[in-house]
């Protein structure tokens, strides 16, 4: 067998050790939260990859089977914890078309605007966390500085800033403020007077572009940067029929090659919402990738999410524009005793993360009789073990990071 | 195709006998599915070029029960654990439900799993879900490569999405109530 230089077995030719099992996690930083790989290692060399989750769980589902939609939102707030509007959105969508509940075109813009905007807070974090799994300790403060500035505009709207309870059956819980005190991260940031109070909308505007020339600056800190690439490009490959396979969605999948983006190809209730808005879907190979970078690999992954972020930022901008002549009340009203019907749903919506799914069974109960949440990072976790097997301890987590996974998501 | 494009097509190819049933008026139409005949019937809507059902989106079970013997009259189903298949084509943009019924306990006998073979060789995502059901709803998923618990700890006694689980009151010394 010939082994080039770039080969990482290389290295071992000389020295032979014993296999040895070590546990990665479940405190270990790198592991984003609290995920424990059990790793049959040769040195440096992984040779087996068992991934153990489960220190999160916490019955999420049977709880949702004891009480009524609405009471059950704030316990998918706890699932995705960093895309907590779009977990708010997919519940409420499921019970929606479960009851045949019509939301006005009002509440649908609303719901546009809060959950791409949570999708840029995400993808923030995502980019943050990732480079510093890789080692680079400053897209992470430069992205907690940007999420911040979101934080504090949902704060504004919803009184939460992390677990938001905002998006609820029938639309939202409250309309968007008019005029409130600015941000101050957004305040310092373009100079503007701390005490000046500015219309929410203004304030998004301001935020919007102020971020998006931000975005290439990114790109140099780190999509471009050498030692990234060398890092990314060209590891943790996983190719379209793995991909399906494997149950992965959302930019993990569209990293692969796979044209699939639910806000367009979804369900006729998700995607109506995105009627009359125009946005493009990055789907790997990329014409401006690094020589490197093959398909499918941890830098398409993330590149996926860099653009997405641009996706989003258009998107929000359309809906500040909609929102003023948009028809309708922000919600329509909802009894939280309201009967659900005697069939079943299930419904996967376009959450930062992937497709996150809720499944319903009604039957003639305020509660549910089933209600599950088929969680979006749960797939795209599960070829972490192919994904690994091979390579240096060291690329784990590049390869576990690139995946972008949120542990309270996947243990419930 | 359509939901009822599937029955049909399913009907004609697996015969009534394994094919014992369908709502196509749901909200999600689905199909219902012999036990025995599920693989089969999984790794032909996979692998025909008229359905290419090459996604799994959701497998879970359900437990359909009511403990409380005053609501039984009200509940309005047979005690019984379905098995559900969500599948979606990426190619053909359409989807279906399968179903399989079983038993809540393998031969009416408490504790015995019910049991129905494993799909994870037709889709690898397959095998984390299995294990998921397995481990909340009490499914023995058989011929599983792998089929250990994956939410709760290893040595967890019964399967908390059963209606009639009964909650731990002390767990390795930690008290429950």
């Amino acid at each position: 067998m010939s082994v080039t230089v770039e080969d990482p077995r290389i290295i071992e030719f000389d020295v032979r050790t014993d296999e040895m099992l070590v546990n990665m996690g479940p405190q270990h930083p790198s592991t984003h939260g609290v995920l424990r790989l059990l790793l049959r290692t040769d040195g440096e060399i992984i040779h087996e990859v068992t991934p153990h989750l489960g220190y999160l769980h916490r019955c999420a589902e049977k709880i949702g089977e004891n009480l009524s939609p609405v009471q059950w939102i704030p316990y998918t707030d706890r699932m995705d914890y960093l895309a907590a509007m779009n977990m708010n959105l997919g519940m409420a969508l499921a019970v929606e078309k479960l009851c045949g509940i019509e939301v006005p075109e009002k509440a649908m813009v609303l719901r546009v605007l809060i959950s791409e905007l949570n999708r840029i807070a995400s993808h923030l974090v995502g980019m943050g966390a990732y480079g510093l799994d890789l080692g680079t300790f400053s897209p992470f403060l430069y992205a907690f500085r940007e999420r911040e500035i979101i934080l504090d505009l949902f704060e504004e709207v919803c009184g939460a800033r992390l677990t938001y309870s905002y998006l609820t059956v029938g639309g939202a819980t409250h309309d968007l403020p008019n005029s409130i005190p600015i941000p101050p991260g957004l305040a310092s940031l373009t100079g503007r007077p701390q005490d000046e109070q500015v219309s929410w909308m203004d304030a998004v505007k301001m935020f919007l572009n102020w971020l998006e020339p931000r975005i290439k600056e990114y790109h140099t800190l780190l999509t471009r940067n050498h030692i990234f690439i060398k890092r990314t490009a060209g590891l943790g490959i996983m190719d379209r029929e793995m991909a399906i396979d494997y149950g992965c969605t959302g930019p993990v999948l569209r990293g692969s090659g796979v044209d699939w983006d639910l806000r367009r190809d979804g369900d006729p209730i998700y995607t109506r919402m995105y009627e009359g808005y125009t946005f493009e879907v990055p789907v790997a190979p990329f014409k401006d990738a690094p020589r490197e970078a093959v398909l499918g690999d941890n830098w398409c992954r993330f590149y996926v999410r860099m653009m997405e972020v641009v996706q989003a930022i258009s998107l929000v901008r359309q809906a500040i524009d909609k929102y003023p002549t948009a028809k309708g009340e922000y919600r329509v009203p909802f009894k939280m005793s309201t009967k659900l019907p005697k069939d079943e749903v299930y419904l996967e919506t376009e959450c930062p993360r992937g497709a996150m799914g809720f499944y319903f069974v009604g039957n003639d109960a305020a509660e549910p009789l089933r209600a599950r949440a088929k969680s979006s990072c749960f797939c795209n976790l599960s070829p972490t073990a192919p994904l690994c097997e091979g390579f240096l301890l060291a690329d784990i987590p590049a390869v576990v990071g690139s995946l972008d996974i949120v542990m309270g998501e996947i243990d419930r | 195709m359509t939901a009822e494009e599937i029955r049909n097509l399913l009907v004609e190819q697996f015969g009534e006998d394994r094919i014992t049933g369908a709502n196509l008026e749901a909200i999600d139409p689905w199909v219902e599915v012999a036990p025995e005949a599920i693989v089969d019937v999984c790794r032909f809507l996979k692998s025909d070029e008229r359905t290419q059902f090459d996604h799994l989106n959701n497998l879970c079970g359900v437990d359909y029960f009511e403990p409380d013997e005053k609501k039984q009259k009200k509940f309005g189903h047979e005690p019984h654990v379905e098995v559900v298949y969500h599948l979606q084509s990426y190619s053909l943009k359409h989807r279906i439900t399968v179903k399989v019924v079983l038993p809540r306990w393998k031969d009416d006998k408490d504790g015995d799993l019910p049991e129905v073979p494993t799909v994870s060789g037709v889709w690898k995502i397959a095998d984390w879900h299995e294990r998921e059901a397995y481990d909340l709803v009490g499914i023995n998923f058989v011929g599983h490569p792998n089929l250990v618990r994956i939410l709760c700890a290893e040595d967890w006694v019964g399967h908390p999405l059963r209606k009639d689980y009964e909650f731990p009151l002390e767990y390795h010394g930690i008290r429950g109530k």
